[in-house]
């Protein structure tokens, strides 16, 4: 396994140049649902990050058992059990932010960041190679979350985590808050970050 | 011999089984620990939001300002329909002074997604709706689980509870119609039979409360 990244490779990776929104387009559905505020996207980023480093940490340890026909079974049993804990504890202590959130957190039984990430590093790598790899995944995850909760709070209600950040006189675009708003923000800045990276890779050649 | 046992699916699976089990034995712990803290969560929700369901926003408000709160008590009222008993918990809401300011029922249902579970609230003689709240649902995101919104739940005010609601498409026009939610009528009818179903078996049983012997205390006073 020579070729396989290091753990710190895996962990800077994980945060832009492989970003799991940007780069990779996965966990898509929270993406788009939970980012109309600062509040519930950085909930959400949390609990990501509890389940992936969880589940890759299981998964690296079990990795040597596990049998080719049978890991997809074995990344969701561990995915769903960390998952209903984080649910289970958001509705026992934040029990406002869990009635918010709704369905979303049972759903990152079906986000495909975390079971791509057990497939691809967890169930080759070392436990510390899986570990830095959920970090820098999950830290990228947050990222792109917040950077897309950042730009709908702020134009959609003219606040930032719920705190008055535009004048009163700013006439709130709604549509940044619903659905339609969400596709257009990520649509927006990823168009953004893919401009930047042919911008710099075109400055790499010209030098 | 010992060859044919490895190949047995079973034995192929013992990881899942086992993993399976430690899993769902965590999870049993987990549920046990955080259960009764879930379920004072939803208690606690339940009681505040009893004086609006009663009195109406700006009444509930006023009070809490003057620093008057409804004395709220709980009680189970049991029904028994084709042979099949069911249980309501009705909040009933007194003023400091005794009268009745009205009833707050807790009900669920089918949904389209999973059970919805609901607060109701009720006038003095249950003849009007002065409330309804979403405690759980969980409908399609972004179409049934509007049903939670207020102007949505607000068709449902002060409608009189002597004849059942209809859920028409489109806007509702004129009383006992409710509007659904467009794209999402069996969340909308879902909600709305529950509320039906809800007044049908217990509007009775709130008027004429079965008299015990703190009841005839409280008459007596």
């Amino acid at each position: 396994m020579a070729d396989q990244p290091t753990a710190f490779e895996r962990f800077v990776q994980g945060i832009l140049p492989e970003n799991p929104v940007y780069r990779q387009l996965l966990g898509l559905c929270p993406t788009l649902a939970v980012s109309n505020g600062m509040k519930p996207a950085l909930t959400m980023a949390c609990s990501v990050a509890f389940v992936l480093l969880c589940a890759n940490v299981v998964t690296s340890l079990i990795r040597n058992l596990l049998k080719p026909h049978l890991r997809i079974v074995v990344f969701t049993l561990t995915i769903a059990t960390f998952v209903t804990i984080a649910d289970r504890f958001l509705a026992a202590y934040l029990f406002q932010m869990s009635k918010t959130l709704g369905p979303y957190i049972p759903l990152i039984i079906v986000n495909c960041l975390i079971i791509c990430r057990c497939e691809v590093c967890a169930s080759k790598q070392s436990v510390f190679t899986a570990a830095s790899d959920a970090l820098g995944q999950a830290l990228g995850f947050g990222l792109a979350l917040s950077s897309i909760a950042t730009v709908r709070e702020i134009f959609g209600t003219g606040m930032f985590f719920g705190i008055r950040l535009l004048p009163s006189a700013w006439p709130d675009w709604v549509i940044m808050v619903l659905p339609p708003g969400a596709f257009i923000t990520l649509g927006l800045l990823l168009g953004l970050v893919n401009w930047i990276g042919i911008v710099k890779s075109r400055r790499s050649v010209n030098d | 011999m010992e060859s044919s046992i490895k190949n047995t699916n079973l034995f192929q699976a013992w990881l899942v089984l086992l993993l399976a089990t430690v899993f769902g034995t965590t999870l049993a712990g987990v549920q046990t620990k955080l259960g009764p803290v879930i379920e004072a969560n939803k208690i606690n929700e339940t009681m505040e939001k009893i004086p609006t369901l009663t009195l109406g926003e700006a009444q509930a408000e006023k009070m809490t300002e003057q620093g008057n709160a409804l004395v709220i008590e709980p009680r189970l009222i049991e029904i028994s329909k084709n042979g099949i008993k069911k249980f309501y918990t009705v909040y009933d809401a007194y003023y400091k002074d005794g009268t009745r300011a009205g009833f707050v029922a807790k009900a669920s249902g089918q949904g389209y997604a999973d059970k919805i579970e609901l607060l109701l609230g009720l006038d003095a003689d249950a003849s009007t709706i002065t409330g309804l709240f979403i405690l759980d649902q969980k409908e399609t995101p972004g179409l049934g689980n509007k049903v939670i919104e207020k102007h949505w739940r607000d068709q449902f005010l002060n409608q009189s509870s002597d004849k059942g609601l209809v859920v028409v498409k489109g806007k509702s026009e004129g009383s006992h119609e409710i509007g659904a939610v467009s794209g999402a009528t069996i969340s909308s009818k879902s909600v709305t039979g529950i509320v039906n179903r809800t007044i049908a078996d217990i509007k009775h049983q709130l008027i004429l409360p079965p008299v015990s012997e703190n009841d005839k205390i409280k008459e007596n006073k």
